[in-house]
């Protein structure tokens, strides 16, 4: 279990729940700050949940009922008061297919800047340049910035979605099953971004397998039904689980 | 016979359905266009009636229409655009909603004559209006709201929800949404919307019966408030009220519309596929 005192985030005895519809049981987890942590677990485990509760993006849904506590730097993000548009600028997310707005490359990275304080020309310049390169896309896109979003592959798209996260300079970037619609050239890509990217930032990935998750894993939570099973640091999920039921997920036996 | 003869022989029977179903609206064009060419002249557009409308031109109906239209835009538009936002991006599924879903389709099922006379009754006499272009132009605006709804809020939720999805998790407020995505990729359909909408609204002759149109009128209305002639009006008045009227000026008349109409029409068609070609998802 990661200390306490160094996680960015911590959940203390979170239970959500849809309806009547439990999803989420008696979560206790802390994710460690600027590191890669992996959420994984079978379809309908609750990870994608856990995952929007940080950015409470779940706030969406109706009728849900969430019980403990939410902490990103010690504070409760579910307190009332909470600025909820500030705290999605400080926890960018990233979604399954790649979700371009419509417009332009430059369009699609500054919308978020141009959403809130930054205005000035020369600011957004440097970020959308910085963005773009932190995303690995850069020198791909870079003699056309102004050419519609949607032309590019399915890759780039989807780099281009992390740059325009990045473009907020989170503290902490969400990925909900980020390559599951790309090549595995493209997953190489945004892999090696991520990995460069957790020195600056904090990531937690929801892998669209257990092998992606085995790769990028420096701290990795496996979830079963709503029940957080298993969680440790590195691959030690991957390679020496202690519960039973992680040890059969992860080698196939179920999934 | 053989299924090849069967098939030939059920092709044809759909075509000649086809051809009967648009045959009316091509002779009704071709017969307004033929007979109605003969009355027009510069004269006819711009000058005053005389004569008790049988000579003179039809300049005050045009004018008429031009103003209740957009009187009718005035309000409408916003009213609409506002009540489609609402419905689509704001209003949560409960039982006010679904009340307003229920009188919405209802609003488009009255018949115009109705809304003329709840005009009449509302802004005319109740809020003392009078006979004019303010109360006409509000009772029209009272039926075209439901089609500007109803439409706006069609090509509101065309936009992928995942679009508000991206503007809420990069700290957009859901208007920020709206205006910066929502609304643009949904303008074409909103454009058509609104100009079918009031298209219907300059064609209709009952609504304005008893709250605006003048039966003679061979003036422009001086204020808001002054009664005007309008364009269907005039040509339910010249066909069926004043007798020895010559055809050329109802037909004419009925060829202004037409055509006022039915360019609108082209306008809205032309906008949609021209934004289509234009998306980008």
């Amino acid at each position: 279990m990661v200390d306490p005192i160094s996680a960015k985030i911590r959940f203390e005895d979170v239970s959500y729940a849809y309806g009547k519809d439990t999803v989420l049981r008696n979560i206790k987890l802390g994710i460690p700050s600027n590191h890669i942590t992996v959420l994984f677990g079978p379809a309908g485990s609750g990870k994608s949940t856990l995952l929007r509760l940080i950015n409470r993006l779940n706030d969406l849904a109706d009728d849900t009922s969430l019980t403990g506590r939410v902490l990103l730097d010690d504070e409760d993000i579910y307190a009332a008061g909470t600025d909820v548009a500030a705290l999605r600028r400080r926890v960018g997310m990233v979604f399954a297919l790649p979700l371009p707005l419509p417009g332009t490359i430059r369009y699609n990275v500054l919308y978020g800047p141009t959403l809130g304080s930054i205005q000035k020309q020369a600011d957004l310049d440097s970020l959308l340049v910085q963005s773009l390169q932190r995303a690995a896309l850069w020198d791909e896109v870079k003699d056309r910035l102004d050419s519609p979003a949607n032309r590019l592959s399915g890759g780039q798209q989807q780099r281009l979605c992390i740059a325009r996260s990045l473009a907020q300079q989170p503290e902490v970037l969400l990925l909900d099953e980020p390559t599951s619609g790309l090549d595995p050239i493209s997953t190489a890509k945004v892999e090696e971004s991520l990995m460069e990217l957790e020195r600056e930032c904090t990531i937690v990935i929801v892998p669209h397998s257990v092998q992606q998750g085995a790769r990028l894993s420096d701290y990795a939570a496996f979830l079963l039904m709503g029940e957080l099973v298993e969680q440790g640091p590195d691959k030690q999920l991957f390679t020496a689980p202690k519960d039973k039921r992680t040890e059969d997920y992860v080698t196939g036996r179920f999934g | 016979m053989s299924r090849q003869a069967i098939q030939r022989l059920g092709f044809a029977v759909l075509t000649i359905v086809a051809v009967l179903v648009v045959a009316p609206i091509f002779l009704v064009v071709a017969v307004v266009v033929f007979r109605g060419l003969q009355g027009i002249s510069w004269e006819f557009l711009t000058a005053m009636p005389r004569d008790g409308m049988k000579a003179g031109g039809i300049f005050p109906a045009i004018v008429g229409t031009l103003l209740l239209t957009s009187g009718t835009a005035l309000v409408a538009v916003p009213m609409g655009l506002g009540g489609a936002i609402y419905l689509s991006e704001y209003a949560h599924d409960n039982w006010l909603t679904r009340a307003v879903r229920l009188a919405l389709v209802n609003l488009a099922g009255i018949p115009s004559i109705v809304y003329g006379l709840f005009g009449l009754g509302l802004f005319v006499l109740f809020l003392r209006l009078g006979t004019s272009v303010v109360a006409g132009s509000l009772t029209l605006a009272m039926m075209t709201i439901p089609v500007i709804i109803s439409t706006a809020e069609e090509a509101l939720r065309a936009v992928p929800t995942e679009f508000r999805t991206v503007n809420l998790s990069l700290g957009g407020s859901r208007w920020q949404g709206i205006r910066r995505i929502v609304l643009p990729q949904a303008l074409p359909g909103i454009t058509t919307g609104i100009i079918l909408g009031l298209l219907r609204a300059a064609g209709e002759t009952a609504p304005i019966l008893f709250t605006v149109a003048a039966f003679y009128m061979p003036q422009l209305p001086r204020s808001p408030l002054d009664q005007t002639m309008a364009l269907p009006y005039h040509l339910y008045v010249i066909s069926t009220q004043v007798p020895n009227m010559p055809g050329t000026i109802q037909y004419g008349t009925a060829l202004v519309l037409l055509a006022l109409v039915l360019s609108m029409n082209i306008l809205a068609s032309v906008i949609r596929t021209y934004f289509r070609r234009r998306r980008q998802w």
